[in-house]
């Protein structure tokens, strides 16, 4: 599976959307609509899943599913 | 401008509205033939394997509960304790065609519900992700989806209520005190409609073993379902159940000019104090008697007007004999001519909930001139010896009905509701 797949996996599970409505271009706010609550809880699962630290000032620039997938790949996730 | 001044004479209060869910069934429909035919909601907890953290592993849960997605959508349920979401089921069930939106202004809807507790089953989990990984991993949801005022506070944002909208906390005489606090809204003409009642779910491990060592759970019988056995000789403790009773209180003038169903009227409060134990009861019952003499005196009726008492009867040792002796004092000869019944022998103690499924089951047993059987009283305790309706449901016309409830904290209240 790809990480944009895993990505998709996990946010199609937080959001109880279908994943085949979700892509690279899906934005977590306008698209999902989820709110800051929704966004922090939305990081945090992504931490757990990825094992990673996001840092809050990092969460604001992540608006789409690419976003999430480039900021991985920045972090050597795979 | 949709403000009243307050009126000379108090408004009536009307039932229009009611749900309900326990261990016995999801709604009404569902609960009461169970309930009359003497059927147990008490089961085992499959999940609680582990001894050390799980020392009583059963209670009257809701079986397959789900709630519907059109009520609320699945990514919010995950956010909100059990307690929100059985509320809104009872809710579901209880504002069915009533309309409330089209018949009144907004403000003048509201909701006051009663829970003891709140999302302690969200809480636990959060815990031991937060002793287990730390606070980064405490979910952001947490706090609105345990405390105890989100069933108002949800009732409203669904619905659009823009009336009052609060809980009540006092302990397992919540809902009564909230269906108290209510009825006082209509009475006094702030509000025309108000969603009450109670919810509550703490079947979790925390609260299952605290109650466990106040030595407050009945256990004991290989058959859980025969653990809660009010007035028996050999009652040892409550089970605790889970689940919500919500009705919908209406000025009853406006209620009937609306055409609206009128289920029940509920015609009179009372609230009292022990002043005595955080835990156990007043041994002369004090706070059990004043509660029911005000009761009455509230709605101007006579003892001997009472025709069912749906008792608080816990199953605990010394609560029922108690509350028989208090009955007694209060009725005189009239408590050996009245029935009494603990319907927590089939569904256990809901704790902040039980006023608001005791009352729903008080107005059904009203409109089904059918009082729910006490099960389980095999062995009649000396020391309790009123008609209790063993075992299976009796048919009897009933007027006007009573139901007590009592609080940790020596709280205790007590509602009388008048068939229509």
């Amino acid at each position: 599976m790809s990480l944009e797949d895993k990505v998709i996996k996990l946010v199609s599970e937080v959001t109880k959307s279908e994943a085949a409505n979700i892509s690279a271009g899906t934005s977590l706010i306008d698209d999902l609509n989820l709110d800051s609550l929704d966004m922090a809880e939305m990081m945090m699962k992504m931490e757990d899943e990825f094992g990673i630290e996001i840092p809050e000032d990092e969460t604001e620039n992540l608006k789409t599913i690419g976003d999430v997938t480039s900021f991985l790949n920045s972090k050597q996730v795979n | 401008m949709s403000h009243e001044s307050t009126p000379q004479v108090l408004n009536r209060v009307a039932i229009t509205g009611m749900g309900g869910i326990c261990g016995l069934g999801s709604t009404l429909n569902e609960i009461w033939p169970n309930l009359i035919s003497g059927k147990s909601g008490i089961s085992h907890i499959e999940e609680f394997t582990d001894d050390k953290l799980f020392p009583i592993k059963f209670a009257g849960i809701v079986k397959n509960f789900t709630l519907n997605p059109d009520i609320l959508s699945e990514k919010e349920q995950r956010k909100y304790g059990r307690f929100l979401l059985l509320a809104l089921q009872a809710a579901d069930e209880a504002m069915s065609n009533l309309n409330l939106m089209q018949s009144y202004e907004p403000d003048r809807i509201g909701s006051i519900i009663g829970t003891g507790m709140g999302g302690f089953d969200l809480l636990e989990s959060n815990y031991k992700q937060f002793f287990e990984k730390g606070a980064r991993r405490i979910n952001p949801f947490l706090i609105p989806g345990i405390i105890p005022n989100m069933t108002p506070g949800l009732f409203s944002i669904l619905h659009g209520f823009h009336g009052i909208n609060y809980s009540v906390s006092s302990a397992c005489a919540s809902s009564g005190h909230a269906l108290s606090a209510a009825a006082n809204e209509i009475r006094l003409g702030t509000h025309d409609a108000i969603i009450s009642g109670g919810t509550e779910s703490v079947v979790t491990g925390i609260t299952l073993g605290g109650f466990n060592q106040m030595k407050a759970l009945g256990k004991g019988f290989d058959d859980v379902t025969k653990i809660s056995r009010p007035f028996d000789k050999d009652r040892c403790g409550f089970v605790m159940g889970e689940g919500a009773g919500i009705l919908v209180l209406e000025n009853y003038e406006k209620a009937k000019k609306r055409g609206a169903p009128i289920l029940a009227e509920l015609v009179g409060y009372g609230s009292s104090s022990d002043a005595h134990h955080i835990a156990a009861p007043h041994p002369e019952g004090k706070g059990a008697m004043t509660a029911m003499l005000n009761a009455m005196r509230n709605a101007d009726l006579r003892p001997e007007q009472i025709d069912y008492i749906n008792a608080h009867g816990t199953s605990t040792p010394l609560g029922d004999k108690i509350e028989v002796q208090a009955v007694k004092k209060v009725f005189g000869d009239h408590a050996y001519k009245l029935a009494m019944t603990s319907t927590k022998s089939s569904i256990g103690h809901l704790l902040g909930a039980a006023g608001g499924i005791e009352s729903v089951l008080c107005i059904k047993a009203m409109m089904e001139n059918t009082i729910p059987p006490t099960i389980n009283l095999t062995n009649p305790d000396p020391e309790c010896d009123l008609n209790f309706v063993p075992n299976v449901g009796i048919k009897k016309e009933l007027n006007y009905v009573l139901n007590n409830t009592f609080g940790f904290g020596g709280t205790n209240s007590t509602l009388i509701f008048k068939a229509q």
